[in-house]
């Protein structure tokens, strides 16, 4: 998977989560829970959709590891390689 | 026979209207079940029976708008005999079905008043007077043509912008059912602003509110959460506000005069709902009760979390969770502020305010270090209880949540 097939799921994804929000005006650097106004509920579901999308599975150790889009398509695509 | 009343759905409620039967004359119904849905400033709420019988007489019109304890339909126990079966009153959905007696003998004048006299609520009545609102230049959207609280306030903000008078989604109900609901949900982050603002400025003009806050050091209960998160899957996984529900209402049983509504006096209340507030992503809140939680285990309390949250955010909750909760808690979650002081929601007597989980400088036994750290705060109720009885909560609620395996 590309990674911006992997950027376009993603952005899906949160829209699901946060229907008013515009996932696209993220840049790669935003934090994205803060950008989008995503609150703990739905962070939780959007991991849960992750995991499901991606087959990966996310440990609460990693959530630090996927707070911005760029580090977040570079866990995604680390862990599809293994 | 019983009454089936327009439920109360809160302080801020004072009517609602009807926008479908569930049920038709001749059905069982049992306690629980859920015969109607009615819109309010809340959305659309999904209203339950809390009598076992059968359904008599439907008393309401579908798309008509009544105030808090109308009579909506009649249900007979299950020695009665019915008498009206014969005759359906609602076959199909439609507004000329109901026989016209029926709807006369719960005294709902079927034609507008005349127009010499305003048909108002009495709420609605005193905004305008403080407002200095004329009611008469004012189109009521109720029944007959009644003005209730909503029209007013639309006036007075028509009245204060209007530029942004043409912005303002009518709450006038369609006949088209479908319509109406598109409508409504255009309406409604508006409208639920103002069931807060309202409720709200009742609490804080009414209600002697004095405020506590303690710390607690929280890193045994999320090393617990850590430890207790890898043996579940990621669908099961524990928030950490869970184990602080779990604590509070192991804290209420001990302070029932914490758990309790102001009317007349102190009423206790047996159960302990907890009103979880969630904030809706276009604005407002709602305010669903998790029913029992002292009986409910942590995992179990994770579940209903993942049942009433999206089911709030769609504004789709039931009438038991809107109106029963006897205590309420509001969370910001992590990243927010760390301290959060709530406004009790009458006629509950407390609030539990708390705030993001954040690293501070921990002070204990003459050592210093840094500990994942909780401000909670409760805001109660003067009338109901002393600062003293709120401390001894608080403490409370630190100490199960310092041994989370009690919990």
């Amino acid at each position: 998977m590309t990674e911006l097939e992997i950027k376009q799921i993603i952005f899906k994804l949160l829209k699901q989560i946060a229907p008013d929000s515009e996932p696209e005006s993220l840049m790669p650097d935003d934090l994205i829970r803060q950008k989008l106004e995503i609150d703990s509920y739905d962070a939780l579901q959007f991991v849960i959709a992750l995991d499901e999308h991606f087959g990966i599975q996310t440990p609460e150790e990693d959530y630090g590891k996927i707070e911005t889009l760029k580090n977040l398509t570079t866990y995604i695509q680390d862990k599809q390689f293994k | 026979m019983v009454e089936f009343k327009m439920p109360s759905l809160g302080a801020d409620m004072e009517d609602g209207t009807l926008v479908e039967w569930l049920v038709k004359p001749g059905d069982i119904v049992k306690r629980g079940d859920i015969i109607a849905m009615v819109d309010t400033q809340k959305g659309l709420i999904d209203i339950e029976v809390f009598d076992e019988g059968t359904i008599a007489e439907l008393l309401i019109k579908e798309n008509e708008k009544v105030p808090v304890g109308t009579v909506m339909a009649l249900i007979a126990g299950s020695n009665e005999v019915i008498h009206h079966l014969e005759k359906p009153v609602m076959e199909q959905v439609s507004e000329t079905t109901t026989p016209k007696e029926v709807v006369k003998a719960v005294g709902i004048p079927e034609t507008p008043e005349p127009k010499h006299r305003i048909k108002a609520s009495p709420l609605a009545r005193k905004i305008a007077a403080d407002k200095g609102i004329d009611l008469t230049r004012i189109i009521g959207s109720g029944e007959g043509g009644a003005i209730s609280k909503e029209d007013v306030e639309k006036a007075i903000i028509e009245q204060m912008a209007p530029l942004a008078g043409a912005n303002i989604v009518s709450d006038q109900l369609p006949d088209q059912k479908a319509e109406s609901i598109e409508i409504k949900k255009g309406a409604s982050t508006e409208s639920i602003r103002m069931a807060v603002a309202a409720a709200m400025s009742k609490s804080n003009r009414e209600i002697p509110h004095y405020y506590l806050e303690t710390k607690i050091d929280m890193s045994k209960a999320l090393a617990w959460l850590m430890d207790a998160n890898k043996k579940r899957t990621l669908k099961q996984r524990l928030l950490p506000v869970v184990l602080i529900l779990k604590a509070i209402s192991k804290a209420l049983v001990e302070f029932p005069d914490l758990n309790s509504y102001w009317a007349d006096g102190l009423q206790h209340k047996e159960a302990i709902n907890i009103g979880f507030v969630i904030s809706l992503r276009t604005g407002g809140l709602m305010i669903p009760a998790i029913h029992n939680v002292n009986n409910l285990s942590i995992d179990e309390i994770m579940n209903s979390l993942n049942d009433i949250i999206p089911r709030a955010r769609a504004m789709k909750l039931r009438s038991s969770e809107l109106s029963e909760s006897t205590f309420t808690v509001t969370s910001l979650g992590e990243k927010n502020a760390e301290t959060v002081y709530g406004v009790i929601y009458p006629p509950q007597v407390a609030i539990a305010g708390i705030g993001s989980i954040t690293e501070q400088a921990w002070a204990e036994n003459g050592m210093l270090a840094v500990r994942p750290v909780l401000n909670i705060t409760l805001s109660a109720d003067h009338r109901a209880t002393d600062g003293a009885t709120g401390s001894r909560f608080l403490m409370a609620v630190k100490k199960y949540l310092l041994e989370p395996e009690s919990l």
